[in-house]
């Protein structure tokens, strides 16, 4: 596979500027670059979801154009979608089926798409039951057959756009065992991503992609992660630095004998926990241990029965309910951004303001100020480094990272003292996140007590002050993080 | 005699639960290709004047039925192309399918077939008796004695369950209704599947709107539906988007129909009969309606991903 000159535009914007690139038969090729580089542009052109302005592609010696999905896919080109293409209503085997001719007649035979969907699974190790409908299963094994739909559809080339973002540790180990084995047997993989850990460690070459051009493509033996940060980014990425340690600060956020159940389930149980000024407290656990449930809990967001109490800078909070928590001064970074961190349909500057709309600053009487709206999102764009072709856009517009800043850049416009940052970089790319650690780092030095739920030990080692590891509902260890060992909590993490 | 009530009851409620039937199938169609139609009143009062239209002037029955489903079918089609390729609210164009239903039928049901006691009518479809089985006692002159559209009807259930269960073309029509994106990526032409469901809808409003006013009565009259749509909207949906599901429903609230009949004689005021089927309409749509889903893209226009870039 091959590339030349390939161009694509959105109005005035251009996302693929000339690049040129090379696939081997083979192998497996990483495409590094941050959020809005233009690497799901160019993978889009790639398996026909988009075709290019100008320029060709080149796959196997001759050139080709492809206008729809299907087409790529009869060639061989098969994409695993960051966002699954699965239809969770569906069994399985029904989603692998669909669109697919299977034998002569109007029939949809199930025990034959079983039948070959095992046979798939076992001769790449991917191990999925074709009875299950896709509500059923977990996010790894939703990959997994994503992985079988490309095969089933006799894929060679097969383009992965961050397939790891949403994968737990072991879940991701898997898959790189399947990615071996499907190079193996002579796949070729492009694997998208930003997480250069993972890209050393699976692929075989990697080329990177910055503001749509190409800025390096190398074999992997003769570069390293560090080198492959600083073309992506453009600069050096430096890690946190030292901090002072505290003494005698305020107690901002003082929670005690926490319990939560929901839907019959104890998701918090008696925990309590305290946050002084100027401090990050890093909660580290595996998703699902009820990080969730505690800032919801704390925010007044819970719809389960809460029982406890709640202290916010000495003040017993009776009943939390968001309006009075962001009163209080508590600020809040939800886990999902998407469905509860903003309005996708709305600009920047409406979602900066959905907490503010009532104040003076943006309203008088019962208008909104236009001008001073724009004013505060292009303030927020330029100060946060917001990527948007303008700053009317819809958030719906923006990458991942830069939605996440946007979100950021509200909740630190209230000026919070206690800030609770649900995974506040997940998803997000190098220098994104190190945009919002560097954020959180200075919030932190302005005396704000942040509560920074995070399910990537190094991100709760690079920037907590101290460490508590949640396990079923409850805090298990809790630890300074200068006499923290990783090893210690890693298996605290997992209850033992 | 009170067996001769009961079959005469469970006959009407068969008879009336019809309309309601091929209507419910015709709305789960689009319904599972992820449109919503609640224009299927305004659609089957198209169906029950173009059927008596054509039973009229070709002076058969089936003549009727068949140019109900036709005029039905472009209405479909016309649907299909407001929602579909223009991409217009699919609620505003139901309810505005509604109005021109309810507006064109008039018009043209004063004009063609005159107003009152001079009312056109023509014949209505045939009753058959089928030997043997009509014998059975109580369940026999119930089911098997009935009109050749209300075994149609019986029949089209099973079928539509295979189509949509059991084929290719009907995963890929839930497919779409679900999640069209997917769908798409996966080389299944998203509209022109809707599209096919449109006009498959509209040729079955046209046969339910012609079994009211050729199957049931024998003449149209001015907005004669009376709400049989949404009831077969409702029918859908406390079937949980199911053929089966809807037919049992449709039994029902045809059920209920036939009850309401039955007893406007009594000492209550007929006017609370009246309002029993909607009653119970609205009873089973709040008790149900929670705990059903309905296909995730109902009533989302789909764009495919190189028109929603550009």
């Amino acid at each position: 596979m091959e590339t030349r000159n390939l161009v694509k535009r959105f109005g005035s914007f251009v996302a693929n500027d000339r690049l040129n690139l090379q696939i081997g038969k083979g192998e497996i090729h990483a495409i590094l670059g941050e959020n809005g580089a233009g690497k799901s542009t160019l993978m889009n052109m790639l398996s026909g979801l988009l075709t290019p302005d100008e320029g060709e592609i080149i796959y196997k010696g001759r050139p080709v154009r492809f206008g729809s999905p299907r087409e790529a896919m009869e060639s061989g080109i098969g994409m695993v979608h960051q966002h699954f293409m699965l239809i969770p209503a569906l069994t399985v085997a029904e989603n692998v089926i669909l669109g697919m001719k299977q034998g002569s007649g109007p029939w949809y035979r199930h025990t034959k798409a079983c039948e070959d969907i095992k046979r798939i699974s076992h001769s790449f190790g991917l191990d999925v039951d074709p009875e299950k409908r896709v509500s059923e299963l977990s996010v790894g094994q939703q990959q997994r057959v994503e992985i079988v739909k490309t095969l089933y559809r006799g894929a060679e080339f097969i383009i992965m756009d961050e397939p790891t973002a949403v994968l737990t540790p072991p879940e991701v180990e898997d898959l790189f065992r399947v990615l071996r084995s499907l190079k193996a047997q002579g796949k070729t993989i492009v694997f998208i991503s930003h997480k250069l850990k993972e890209v050393e460690a699976i692929c075989d070459r990697v080329t990177v992609l910055r503001a749509g051009q190409l800025a390096a493509s190398s074999a992997m033996t003769d570069s390293n992660a560090a080198e492959l940060a600083r073309v992506m980014v453009g600069r050096d990425i430096a890690p946190p630095a030292a901090r002072p340690p505290l003494e005698g600060r305020a107690e901002l956020l003082s929670v005690s004998g926490l319990s939560c159940r929901l839907s019959g389930v104890q998701v918090l149980q008696d925990l309590s926990l305290d946050l002084r000024e100027g401090e990050i407290l890093g909660i580290a656990g595996v998703d699902g241990n009820g990080q969730r449930e505690l800032c919801e809990a704390l925010m007044g967001l819970s719809a389960g029965q809460v029982s406890g109490s709640i202290r916010v800078r000495g003040e017993p909070v009776a009943k939390p309910h968001p309006r009075a928590m962001t009163e209080a001064g508590v600020g809040y970074i939800p886990e999902d951004r998407h469905r509860e961190g903003l309005m996708l349909p709305m600009s920047i500057g409406e979602n900066l303001i959905a907490k503010e709309y009532r104040k003076p600053t943006f309203s008088r009487w019962f208008t909104l100020s236009r001008k001073r709206i724009r004013q505060a999102a292009k303030a927020a764009v330029e100060d946060y480094r917001i990527k948007t072709p303008s700053i009317d856009h819809a958030v719906s517009k923006l990458s991942g990272g830069n939605q996440q800043k946007v979100i950021l850049a509200r909740e630190l416009m209230l000026r919070p003292k206690v800030l609770l940052a649900m995974q506040p970089t997940r998803g997000m790319d190098v220098g994104a996140a190190d945009d919002v650690h560097q954020r959180l780092l200075a919030e932190r030095k302005d005396g704000c007590g942040i509560l920074l739920v995070s399910t990537e030990l190094e991100e709760v080692f690079a920037l907590a002050d101290r460490i508590a590891v949640m396990y079923k509902g409850r805090i298990v260890h809790t630890v300074d993080r200068a006499e923290a060992d990783m090893e210690l909590i890693g298996l605290r993490m997992a209850g033992l | 005699m009170e067996a001769e009530m009961w079959v005469s009851y469970a006959a009407a409620a068969i008879r009336l639960s019809v309309p309601l039937m091929i209507a419910g199938l015709a709305i789960l169609f689009m319904s599972r290709s992820g449109i919503l139609n609640i224009g299927m009143e305004g659609m089957m009062l198209i169906g029950s004047l173009s059927g008596v239209l054509g039973a009229y002037y070709t002076g058969n029955v089936w003549g009727g039925v068949l140019t109900a489903m036709a005029v039905c079918g472009v209405v479909g089609l016309m649907f299909g192309f407001l929602v579909i390729t223009t991409g217009a609210d699919q609620v505003i164009i139901g309810t505005a399918m509604n109005l021109l239903g309810l507006g064109l039928t008039t018009v043209f049901g004063r004009s063609l077939l005159g107003m009152g006691t001079e009312a056109v009518q023509v014949d209505s479809i045939p009753v058959i008796r089928i030997p043997l089985l009509a014998d059975i006692p109580w369940i026999g002159p119930a089911l098997f004695e009935q009109n050749t559209l209300t075994y149609m009807a019986l029949l089209l259930v099973p079928a539509v369950s295979l189509l949509l269960y059991r084929t290719q073309w009907g995963l890929q029509v839930r497919a779409v209704g679900e999640n069209p994106l997917a769908t798409d990526t996966l080389g299944v032409k998203v509209h022109r599947i809707r599209y096919m469901c449109c006009i498959i809808g509209g040729m079955l409003a046209g046969v339910a709107g012609s079994a009211l006013s050729l199957g049931i009565l024998n003449q149209f009259t001015e907005n004669m539906v009376a709400g049989r749509g949404f009831i077969a909207l409702s029918a859908v949906i406390f079937g949980r988007w199911t053929p089966t599901g809807t037919m049992m429903a449709s039994l029902l609230f045809g059920g209920a129909d036939a009850l309401q009949l039955r007893f406007q004689n009594i000492a209550i005021p007929y006017q609370f009969m009246l309002m029993f089927p909607y009653v119970l309409t609205m009873a089973a749509l709040a008790w149900f309606s929670g705990k059903a889903k309905q296909p995730a893209a109902t009533g989302l226009s789909y764009k495919s991903a190189a028109d929603r870039h550009a």
